[in-house]
């Protein structure tokens, strides 16, 4: 898996990670502190023995409902190497009070949208971002509903909802059940 | 297509030069492209400012077809979720399900039974070629060549047939189980397929020689929606969308999974990152992937098709019935789902449009805690307006399709 490159940014840069570990499927991760993630990427990406340059995606966690969720939520980054085959896993946790993520757009273009969905749906900003709009959600939209405590049947109709009343809408409609 | 809003038009100063030319009133034009649009593939709204007809900038909007995939999973039992993913890439479902599951066996720590194994395969691959057909075949209708379409419609209408068989369903497919697949070959199913196959190879080669060689087609295609190998790696480009600039990366290849590396196969590269190489390599994947079928089906041994462990399968029904333990497992099941172990894993399989990748988290309780999918579509239309700004309008219709975005994945 990634232990190699891991081993070798931890060599680079060793104050920048929290801790290590490899989960229970032999994937090697690597969480990093908020403040010394873009040295990390912009690293690995441009270090031939490393050589990380397929950007493959970011998205959240909010581990509300898990046992240790103090910070409450983590961003995890997904890069791949195609020279040496293999991929590499970050994380950065991040407190409820204080949702904030340095933006990688700068050195991956691939971020930008990420980083928006991350934003619309977990509400966590990514400082210097080009662009931090909602990307699937509208902007009129209220919360961020891959949070834990959005509610599931939680509706938000742009255009008054017409009552139907044989459908059975579950809790939370506009519309008699 | 109709005017957008008005910010941002600003008048062109006349030209000093061409003093015998009539000056004629040109300003930047603010346009929207779809989002309800033949051309749009899906639902996607595309705000291009042009100047004539150049496309000085492009902004793509998408979340029409946001259904809330995450959070469903997160609500549902693992086996539940698999009627989602059918709804993500629905022009090749089978891949999603498949790949979804190889993630899920990852996270338990499964090992599936070799026959299982190689039906994944060749159901993969099976729909790997309905995607790149229905992707090969709208390129040619969007590009004025509409026999060509059916052509490639009427081959994938047979692999939907074949489909239709092993499966139940047309498009919405939730096929295989946590452990294995829900049902084997029907009969005959096998002889059918090869059949099948002549007779797509047979359309392929119509399609072929409408398109590949066409002089419009070709003008349509090559130089145009051209990215740099550097721009594709930077935003995530993926499967044939990263192969055709020359980057030879497939999860088939780099980490096989399941019987992939006893599959004999060829990946095809191109080298220039346009339209046209693009072209080339669903067409040239089309053939290495009727190999593969074929290969599959052939070399698929006998034996179960599910793991034999009542926690993760269900019972055989004269158990459900006969036994008070088959009852028991089947209930549980149902109603408690399979007991995934706490625990996180990144897994990944290669889908029709490029690296399909999930992030699954569990907390142990017989559903998924997060499901993260890495829709290759979505990174590839990300880097879209790299790859149309400052070409022509006309350019965004075989861009679009060469990238065949789908709107079911991008926007989840």
């Amino acid at each position: 898996m990634s232990l190699r490159a891991l081993t070798l940014v931890q060599e680079k840069y060793p104050d920048a990670f929290v801790e290590q570990y490899t989960d229970r499927t032999g994937g090697a991760w690597g969480v990093l502190k908020p403040e010394s993630l873009r040295q990390v990427l912009a690293h690995v990406k441009d270090d031939p023995q490393l050589d990380f340059k397929l950007f493959l995606s970011i998205d959240a966690v909010d581990r509300l409902q898990l046992p240790d969720n103090d910070p409450r939520f983590e961003v995890v980054y997904f890069l791949y190497s195609v020279s040496h085959r293999e991929h590499l896993r970050l994380k950065v946790r991040v407190s409820e009070a204080t949702p904030e993520v340095p933006s990688v757009t700068s050195i991956f273009q691939g971020a930008n949208w990420w980083e928006r969905f991350v934003w619309d749906f977990y509400g966590i900003r990514f400082s210097g971002h080009p662009d931090l709009r909602r990307i699937l959600m509208y902007e009129e939209f209220k919360g961020h509903p891959l949070r834990k405590d959005y509610p599931l049947r939680e509706r938000q109709p742009l255009i008054p909802e017409r009552p139907i009343r044989d459908i059975f809408r579950g809790p939370g409609t506009s519309g008699t059940a | 297509m109709a005017h957008a809003d008005e910010r941002e038009i600003e008048e062109l100063p006349p030209d000093e030069d061409s003093e015998l030319e009539a000056h004629l009133q040109t300003k930047r034009m603010l346009i929207n492209l779809g989002p309800s649009h033949p051309a749009m593939h899906g639902t996607v709204r595309m705000k291009v400012e042009l100047e004539g007809e150049i496309i000085v900038r492009a902004d793509p909007e998408i979340g029409f077809l946001h259904r809330g995939f995450q959070k469903s999973c997160e609500n549902v039992t693992w086996n539940q979720c698999l009627p989602y993913t059918d709804r993500l890439n629905y022009v090749s479902a089978i891949m999603n399900n498949l790949g979804f599951l190889n993630a899920v066996e990852k996270l338990v720590g499964l090992e599936i039974p070799e026959r299982a194994q190689y039906i994944r395969v060749a159901a993969s691959e099976l729909h790997r070629m309905h995607d790149h057909l229905t992707c090969v075949g709208a390129i040619g209708l969007e590009l004025g060549g509409f026999s060509a379409f059916l052509y490639a419609i009427e081959g994938r209408e047979l692999i939907m047939d074949r489909v239709s068989e092993l499966t139940g369903a047309r498009l919405t497919t939730t096929f295989g189980r946590v452990g294995g697949l829900n049902r084997d070959l029907p009969e005959g199913w096998v002889d059918r397929v090869h059949k099948t196959l002549d007779k797509i190879h047979e359309l392929l080669g119509e399609v072929d020689g409408l398109l590949t060689n066409n002089r419009i087609f070709v003008d349509r295609m090559r130089g145009t929606g051209i990215i740099t190998a550097q721009d594709a790696l930077d935003f995530g480009f993926t499967g044939p969308c990263l192969r055709a600039n020359g980057i030879k990366y497939d999860v088939r290849k780099a980490s096989p999974y399941w019987v992939y590396d006893r599959m004999d196969f060829d990946v095809p590269i191109g080298e220039n990152g346009d339209n046209y190489d693009r072209y080339l390599m669903r067409m040239e994947e089309l053939k290495q992937s009727e190999k593969i079928v074929r290969q599959a089906l052939r070399e698929a041994p006998p034996g179960p098709i599910i793991v034999d462990d009542w926690r993760i399968a269900l019972p055989p029904k004269a158990e459900v019935y006969g036994t008070i333990e088959g009852v028991i497992s089947h209930f549980k099941l149902v109603m408690e789902g399979v007991p995934v172990p706490p625990g996180e894993v990144y897994d990944c399989t290669e889908a029709a449009n490029g690296e399909l990748g999930w992030y699954l988290v569990s907390d142990g309780s017989g559903r998924p805690y997060k499901v993260h999918v890495r829709a290759p579509g979505f990174a590839i239309l990300s880097g879209v307006p790299r790859m149309i700004e400052g070409r022509m309008l006309a350019d965004v219709i075989p861009t679009f399709d060469t990238i065949n975005m789908i709107g079911g994945e991008v926007e989840q």
